[in-house]
């Protein structure tokens, strides 16, 4: 009895290990489309695939911005997220910039604008368009107006329909800590 | 002691005088509010008001401007909402919110440019100062305002996009704007008051 009872739960831990390391190495999900002119590639999600970086369930703190190339104020800080990326690169951050250009700009001024700017954080692109539906599942509050980011880990999230400087950005980040 | 009194009596007072103040009410309009009426200048140089419309049922605001991309890929629905419903009695007004200091592509010249070439039949105004749009709480551009006339003034209907899809037109599967409108017209209750959409944050 004891032996089957050691059995059942050898069997049970293998199984757990598995259905562990199975959620683990699961990673990215898969994107809609690749935009790509050889040498950069932007990869295009709808909403399911924007939902899994906006709920990622692990120590590292997560700043996703919202933001277009046609977006003035949007282009004008973004150089404060790369730096926030940068600087915080090996303390558990990660700048996400998810792009709202239209999927017809993707390769004529998406890909053009991130080689130019030499963007060093991650750039996704959304591309679902039926707003109405995944505007208010990001924030019921959010009015669509970009910029917009949220900040969140596993304990706190927040977000915010506004642009920030560098010092503004960074204080934020350190109430994540 | 006293002063503590004295103190307390001043907070209260201030907190009551700074619920009481005149401010537009943070966020703008909301659906059965009353919107206000302005007088701004159209492209052809003269004012227009809402109260000019006589035999308007009530009106399509839209919030558009030139510069932004959004904007654009609505411009040809717009156009194609007043050749609907303008006879129907819901012209559509646009205004044009952003400060030109900031975005030139916006400017008064521009403006009549674009509504030249692009044949505009409907007033496209200025919002000089960049005064209504606050009032409204329209926050991005295209963002529109469905106003019904009514004994109370005109009263806001449905504030949010024009349909679902503003990458591709035949795409559309649900016109938010024509359904409300519509449903103004049969004296029938909006089902969906209010969406949301990217927009071009409004430059002030």
């Amino acid at each position: 009895m004891k032996k089957l009872l050691i059995y059942g739960a050898a069997i049970f831990t293998v199984f757990m290990v598995m259905a562990f390391a199975n959620i683990t190495t699961q990673g990215e999900p898969r994107p809609v489309h690749i935009y790509t002119n050889g040498k950069t590639a932007v990869k295009a999600y709808e909403w399911d695939g924007l939902n899994y970086y906006l709920s990622q369930k692990n120590d590292t703190t997560y700043v996703v911005n919202f933001w277009a190339t046609w977006c003035v104020p949007c282009v004008q800080e973004l150089p404060n997220f790369e730096k926030l990326n940068a600087k915080y690169k090996g303390d558990k951050v990660k700048v996400i910039l998810v792009s709202l250009d239209m999927p017809k700009m993707a390769e004529s001024r998406l890909l053009p604008f991130i080689e130019k700017k030499k963007l060093q954080s991650k750039v996704i692109l959304m591309r679902d368009p039926d707003q109405n539906t995944w505007l208010p599942k990001v924030n019921p509050d959010w009015s669509g107006a970009i910029p917009a980011t949220v900040i969140y880990n596993k304990g706190k999230r927040k977000f915010y329909e506004r642009s920030f400087t560098f010092e503004e950005l960074e204080n934020e980040l350190i109430n994540f800590k | 002691m006293k002063a503590l009194k004295f103190l307390s009596l001043f907070l209260i007072v201030g907190a009551l005088a700074a619920f009481k103040g005149t401010e537009p009410v943070a966020g703008g309009y909301k659906v059965g509010d009353i919107a206000t009426d302005f007088s701004l200048k159209n492209v052809d140089g003269k004012k227009v008001s809402l109260k000019d419309f006589k035999k308007a049922k009530g009106y399509i605001v839209v919030f558009t401007c030139n510069h932004c991309p959004y904007a654009q890929a609505y411009e040809d629905r717009i156009i194609a909402l007043n050749k609907k419903y303008a006879k129907q009695g819901y012209p559509v007004i646009a205004i044009q919110p952003n400060d030109p200091g900031k975005v030139a592509d916006d400017s008064f010249e521009n403006m009549q440019a674009r509504a030249k070439e692009k044949g505009f039949d409907f007033p496209y105004l200025m919002d000089e100062g960049q005064k209504i749009f606050p009032q409204y709480g329209a926050t991005k551009t295209p963002h529109v305002y469905i106003l019904e006339k009514t004994a109370k003034g005109n009263e806001v209907k449905y504030i949010g996009a024009i349909d679902d899809n503003y990458e591709d037109a035949k795409a559309v599967k649900v016109k938010y704007v024509e359904n409300a409108v519509d449903a103004l017209l049969k004296g029938k209750e909006i089902t969906v008051k209010e969406t949301k959409a990217i927009g071009c944050s409004i430059k002030a």
